[in-house]
C-alpha cells in the first residue's frame, strides 16, 4: 500500500515558520498587510486585525473490523476584522489574495459611518511567540496513512480479545495541523503552528440475552506527536478502559433521583468547573452583564480552599496555545483564589471595554468566525485530603468518575452534566454502578458546597471540545477528588 | 447579493473525471457555494456584522479491491484547477490505503430525473440589504424591551440571510444543481426581578424573507418567554405527567431520528434495532419525513447521492414503518435507499432527516394543559443525557409547574428522566399546534409519567 503525499511539503513545524509559510504560499507580506489596513482604517475605527489560516485535517475510521474510509480536508482563508467601540465588522474569504483582502477590509469597515484620515500604518515584522508549547518533529498529518490504518486494526483485534461480549468496535484517529497568522493595525504580527491529535475508541457490549447493549468510550489526545498514540503502552490502557466501562454499564442499576452528597473523581469530572464556573467568567457575558457572575469580582463564590485557574501554557495539552487567535500570548489566569472571584477570561475587545488586560483567551474555531473569550485548560488546584478518606466521609451519595457532556445557562447560572460512569456510595463504600446520572446545579452556588478537596489533581486525557455560539474549540479540564454537599442528581428512581 | 457563476457542474464533473483517470473505479463530487451575512444588534447598537463567501468541494473516490471497493474522501476550499487535479489524485491514493468494503459504492440506479422547483428561494430576496435586516433586528429588540420594564438587558437580536448553491455529480451519470436560501431572526432578551435574571429566546426562519414572522412579534414573544421564567425554583423529586412545548418536543424527534438511522441500526447502536414493524410508540404518534415539502427548510430535490427525495412514513399510529437510509446503509440492511443521504460537501453521505415532523393531533395546547391536574410543562432542556443504544434519557429542564390545569410557578434546576422507548409509548396527548422553527417540528406532547428530580 502506498501512502498519499501531502499536497505540498508542510515542513514548517515551529511557530516561527508560520509567517514564512503564509508569505511563500500566498504572497502575504508587509506591503499587502499595510494596504489592507489602509483600506480598513479609512473610517473612524478603534482598530483592525487580520487572521490567516491554513489547516489540514485527516482522519481514518474503523468499524466492523475494517478501516472503511480515509478523509483529508484542507481549509484555508483569511478574516478581516474592524473594531469601533463595541461594534465589530467582519468579512472573510477562502481566497487569500491582495484583492480579496482589500474587498474584505472595505466590507468589514461598513460598521463605521464617519470617515477618517488614516494615520500612518505600522510596518509589520512577523514575530514568533516567545515559546513553543507543542514542538513536533513531524506534522501529524504527514504520518503515513498505512501506519494509522495498522494502529486501528490492532486496536480492533485487541478490544475483541478482551471480552467475548464485545459486538462492535469503532475506532478513529484524527490528526490536524493548523498554521495561523495574526496581524494587527498596531503592528503586531505573530504566527503559530498548532498540531492536534486524537484517538477515540468506542465498543458496544451485548449481554447473554442479546437484548441489552451498552457503550463504553475512551479517548485521548493533545498537541503532540502522533507517534505517541501509536505506542501500545498508550493505547492498550485506553481500550481496556472502554471495554471495562461497557461491561460495567451492562450491570448498572437505575440511578437514584434527588438531592445528595456527591464525590467527583479526579480528571475529566473537571467539566464541572467548565460548565458551572468557566463560561460564566468569560468577559463578553460579564461586559454585557448577562452572566450570573456579573459584578461579583472580589466576592466569595466558592468554599475556602477552592482555587480555580485557566492555564493555556501547559506543554502539549489539548487546550493549550502559544498565542491566542488575536496574537496575545496565552497565560495562567487565576479565576477563583481561596474561594474568592478574582478574574475573568478576556479577549482584546472585551478587555478594552471593561478596562482590563487581555488574558490570551481570544479564540475562534476558524477564519470564518469572530474571536470570543474562551477557556483553555481549566482546573482546580489540589487540596490535601486523601481521596479514600473523602469517599469514606459520605454515608449515602453518588461517586461520579467520568462524564459525557454538559451545558450551562449563563444567565440563570444553572448547569447540567451527565455521568458516563458513576456509583452509589453506601456507608462510605463504593456500591453498585448506576446509569444515566445527570447532575444539575447553580454555578454561583455549587462551589460553596465543596467540603473536601483531595491531593490527587489530574488533568483529563485530551478529549474536550467546547461549543459556544456555534463555534467549537479544543479545551482541557482538571480536578482533584472533591466532595460536593447537596447536589441534585437526576435519575429515574424517585 | 449576486447570483453564482455557471461553472459549478463543470467543476464537479472535472473532479470526477480526474479521479477516474487516476484509477478510481467510480467517484462522486459535491460542491457547496454560499454567500451570506449575519448581524447582531444589542440595545439598538450594532454588535457585529459578518459577511462571507465560502466554497467547499469534496471528492469521494472508490477503488476496486478484492471483494469490495476501497473508499476515501478529500475536501478543499481552494478550487484552482491544479489543486483539484492534485486532490483527485490524492483521493485515489488515499483510497488504496483503506480496506475493501463489500457494501461501499455509489447507488446503482434510481437517480433523480427532472428536478421539481421546491420554492427554496425567492429571487427578489437577493436584493436584500444588510441595513434592512439590521433594522428588523432593531425592531425585534425594541419590541422585546417595550413589553415590560423587567426586560432590562439582552444577549442581542440576530439576523442572517444566506444563499447557497449545492451541486453534485457522479460517475454513474448523474449531475444536478439547485439553489436555496435561508433567512432567520433570533431574539434573546433578559428579564430581571428581585435580583434574579432569566433569559429566553424566540426565532423565525424561512426560505423566503416574506415567510418570516414580524420582527416585533418575535421580540414580544421572546420577552414573554423570559418573563414567565422569573421566580423559578426547583420542585421536590416526584413522578408526574410531563408536557413538552413544540420548541422542546422537536428535540425528542431529533434524538429519535438518530435511532432510526440505518447507520445506528447496522452498527447495533440503536435501542430500536430489532423493532421494525412493532409498536414503538403510542397510537397517537405518526412521524413523517418528507424532503419535497414546498418552501420548507429541510427540502431538497435530490439527496447527497443524487437520489430523489420523497415522503417516508417512519412511524404510523405508533408502529415502526421505515428507517432513514442512504444507499450504503440500505445495502447493509438489504433495503433500498429512502433518499435520505445527507451530505455537506466536505463529508461523506450519511442517513439523516429532511423535513421531519410528528403529525398534529386534535386537542389544542390549552386543552391539554387544562386536562393536566398536576404536572410539569418543559420549555427548555439543557445537557446531553441521551443514550441511543439504550434509549436512556436524563436532561436538565426548566419550565412551568402545573396545578389544576394551570401554570402556577416557574421551575428550574430540575432534571427529567426516563427511557425514550417508554416515553414514546406513554404519550397520551398530542397537540394541534405543529410549529416549524427549522427542519424538524413537533406539536405539544404530554408523556403520562416521568421522574422529575429536584430538591
Amino acid at each position: 500500500m502506498s501512502a498519499p503525499r501531502p499536497p505540498r511539503s508542510l515542513a514548517p513545524a515551529s511557530p516561527s515558520d508560520a509567517a514564512a509559510f503564509f508569505r511563500e504560499r500566498f504572497a502575504v507580506d508587509e506591503r499587502s498587510l499595510a494596504r489592507t489596513f489602509e483600506t480598513a482604517l479609512e473610517r473612524r475605527v478603534d482598530g483592525a486585525d487580520l487572521f490567516f489560516e491554513y489547516a489540514v485535517q485527516d482522519s481514518v475510521a474503523l468499524e466492523e473490523g475494517i478501516v472503511k474510509s480515509g478523509d483529508r480536508h484542507v481549509e484555508q482563508g483569511v478574516g478581516v476584522r474592524v473594531l469601533a467601540g463595541a461594534r465589530q465588522g467582519y468579512a472573510h474569504s477562502d481566497d487569500i489574495s491582495v484583492e480579496s483582502l482589500t474587498l474584505a477590509a472595505s466590507t468589514a469597515r461598513t460598521i463605521c459611518e464617519a470617515s477618517a484620515t488614516p494615520g500612518p500604518v505600522a510596518v509589520h515584522t512577523p514575530a514568533a511567540p516567545a515559546r513553543d508549547l507543542y514542538p513536533v518533529a513531524m506534522a501529524p498529518t504527514d504520518v503515513p496513512v498505512a501506519q494509522k490504518v495498522r494502529l486501528l486494526e490492532e486496536i480492533e483485534r485487541y478490544a475483541r480479545s478482551r471480552d467475548a461480549r464485545i459486538v462492535q468496535v469503532m475506532a478513529s484517529l484524527v490528526a490536524q495541523h493548523r498554521h495561523v497568522l495574526v496581524a494587527t493595525h498596531e503592528g503586531r504580527c505573530v504566527g503559530d503552528v498548532r498540531p492536534l491529535v486524537r484517538l477515540n475508541v468506542q465498543v458496544i457490549a451485548q449481554d447473554a440475552t442479546g437484548r441489552h447493549r451498552e457503550i463504553g468510550y475512551q479517548g485521548m489526545g493533545g498537541r503532540y506527536e502522533l507517534e505517541r498514540l501509536l505506542d501500545p503502552a498508550a493505547w492498550r490502557p485506553l481500550v481496556d478502559e472502554a471495554v471495562r466501562v461497557a461491561m460495567l454499564n451492562l450491570d448498572a442499576v437505575p440511578c437514584p433521583a434527588g438531592t445528595m452528597d456527591v464525590v467527583l473523581g479526579p480528571g475529566w469530572p473537571g467539566i464541572l468547573l467548565h460548565e458551572a464556573i468557566g463560561h460564566g467568567l468569560e468577559g463578553d457575558f460579564n461586559r454585557k452583564k448577562t452572566s450570573a457572575f456579573s459584578d461579583r469580582l472580589g466576592q466569595r463564590v466558592a468554599a475556602p480552599g477552592v482555587t480555580v485557574v485557566d492555564d493555556g501554557t501547559l506543554p502539549g495539552r489539548r487546550g493549550s496555545l502559544n498565542v491566542d487567535d488575536e496574537g496575545t500570548p496565552s497565560q495562567r489566569t487565576v479565576l477563583i483564589e481561596d474561594g474568592v472571584l478574582v478574574g475573568y477570561l478576556q479577549d482584546r475587545l472585551n478587555a478594552r471595554l471593561m478596562g482590563m488586560a487581555p488574558t490570551g483567551n481570544g479564540r475562534r474555531e476558524s477564519y470564518t468566525h469572530l474571536p470570543m473569550p474562551r477557556m483553555t485548560n481549566t482546573f482546580m488546584l489540589a487540596g490535601s485530603e486523601d481521596p479514600g478518606e473523602i469517599l469514606r466521609s459520605v454515608s449515602q451519595g453518588l461517586y461520579a468518575v467520568s462524564f459525557g457532556g454538559g451545558q450551562v445557562d449563563i444567565t440563570s447560572g444553572k448547569f447540567v452534566f451527565s455521568a458516563s460512569e458513576a456509583y452509589k456510595i453506601e456507608d462510605g463504600r463504593i456500591g453498585a454502578p448506576v446509569k444515566g446520572a445527570t447532575l444539575i446545579g447553580n454555578g454561583p452556588d455549587v462551589l460553596t458546597r465543596v467540603s473536601r478537596i483531595g491531593h490527587d489533581l489530574a488533568l483529563d486525557q485530551g478529549v474536550g471540545t467546547c461549543g459556544k455560539d456555534g463555534q467549537s474549540v479544543p479545551v482541557g479540564v482538571g480536578l482533584p477528588t472533591i466532595r460536593v454537599d447537596g447536589l441534585t442528581v437526576g435519575g429515574t428512581q424517585a | 447579493m449576486s447570483a453564482f457563476d455557471s461553472s459549478a457542474i463543470d467543476l464537479v464533473q472535472r473532479a470526477v473525471q480526474r479521479a477516474l483517470a487516476a484509477g478510481a473505479h467510480s467517484a462522486d463530487a459535491a460542491l457547496a457555494e454560499s454567500d451570506s451575512f449575519e448581524a447582531r444588534v444589542r440595545g439598538q447598537e450594532i454588535d457585529f456584522v459578518k459577511q462571507a463567501r465560502e466554497r467547499v468541494l469534496g471528492i469521494r473516490a472508490f477503488v476496486a479491491g478484492p471483494g469490495g471497493l476501497r473508499t476515501a474522501l478529500t475536501s478543499t476550499s481552494d478550487l484552482t484547477p491544479d489543486t483539484l487535479d492534485r486532490m483527485a489524485d490524492e483521493t485515489v491514493a488515499l483510497a488504496r490505503a483503506t480496506a475493501p468494503d463489500p457494501a461501499a459504492g455509489l447507488p446503482e440506479d434510481g437517480f433523480a430525473g427532472a428536478l421539481p422547483d421546491l420554492g427554496l428561494l425567492a429571487p427578489e430576496d437577493r436584493g436584500v440589504s444588510v441595513e434592512a435586516r439590521i433594522e428588523d433586528a432593531r425592531r425585534a429588540e425594541a419590541a422585546a424591551r417595550a413589553l415590560d420594564p423587567r426586560i432590562t438587558n439582552s444577549e442581542g437580536s440576530q439576523v442572517d440571510s444566506g444563499f447557497r448553491r449545492s451541486t453534485y455529480a457522479n460517475s454513474a451519470g448523474f449531475a444536478g444543481s439547485y439553489e436555496s436560501a435561508r433567512h432567520s431572526l433570533f431574539c434573546e432578551p433578559l428579564a430581571q426581578h428581585d435580583g434574579a435574571m432569566q433569559r429566553d429566546y424566540w426565532l423565525t426562519a424561512a426560505r423566503r424573507l416574506d415567510g418570516l414572522e414580524e420582527p416585533a412579534h418575535v421580540g414580544r414573544h421572546a420577552a414573554a418567554r423570559a418573563l414567565r421564567r422569573l421566580g423559578a425554583r426547583p420542585v421536590p423529586t416526584c413522578e408526574v405527567p410531563v408536557l413538552f412545548e413544540p420548541m422542546v418536543a422537536r428535540s425528542l424527534l431529533g434524538q429519535l431520528a438518530g435511532c432510526l438511522s440505518g447507520a445506528a441500526i447496522y452498527r447495533q447502536a440503536s435501542f430500536l434495532q430489532d423493532r421494525m414493524g412493532e409498536a414503538i410508540a403510542s397510537e397517537l404518534v405518526t412521524i413523517v419525513d418528507d424532503g419535497r415539502l414546498p418552501g420548507a427548510l429541510g427540502s431538497r430535490p435530490f439527496d447527497g447521492e443524487g437520489q430523489p427525495t420523497r415522503r417516508n412514513v417512519l412511524v404510523e399510529r405508533g408502529q415502526l414503518r421505515s428507517w432513514l437510509l442512504d444507499s450504503y446503509t440500505g445495502r447493509k440492511l438489504g433495503l433500498p435507499s429512502t433518499g435520505n443521504a445527507s451530505r455537506g460537501a466536505a463529508g461523506a453521505p450519511a442517513p439523516g432527516p429532511t423535513n421531519l415532523w410528528l403529525e398534529p393531533g386534535a386537542s389544542s395546547p390549552e386543552e391539554i394543559l387544562r386536562s393536566t391536574e398536576r404536572g410539569f410543562l418543559v420549555t427548555e432542556l439543557i445537557g446531553m443525557g441521551f443514550h441511543p443504544v439504550t434509549g436512556d434519557y436524563s436532561r436538565g429542564a426548566a419550565g412551568l409547574w402545573i396545578e389544576n390545569g394551570r401554570p402556577v410557578h416557574a421551575v428550574e434546576e430540575v432534571t427529567i428522566a426516563g427511557n425514550l422507548g417508554d416515553m414514546l409509548a406513554a404519550i397520551d396527548a398530542v397537540g394541534s399546534d405543529l410549529v416549524w422553527l427549522g427542519a424538524i417540528a413537533a406539536p405539544t406532547l404530554r408523556i403520562a409519567r416521568m421522574t422529575v428530580a429536584g430538591r
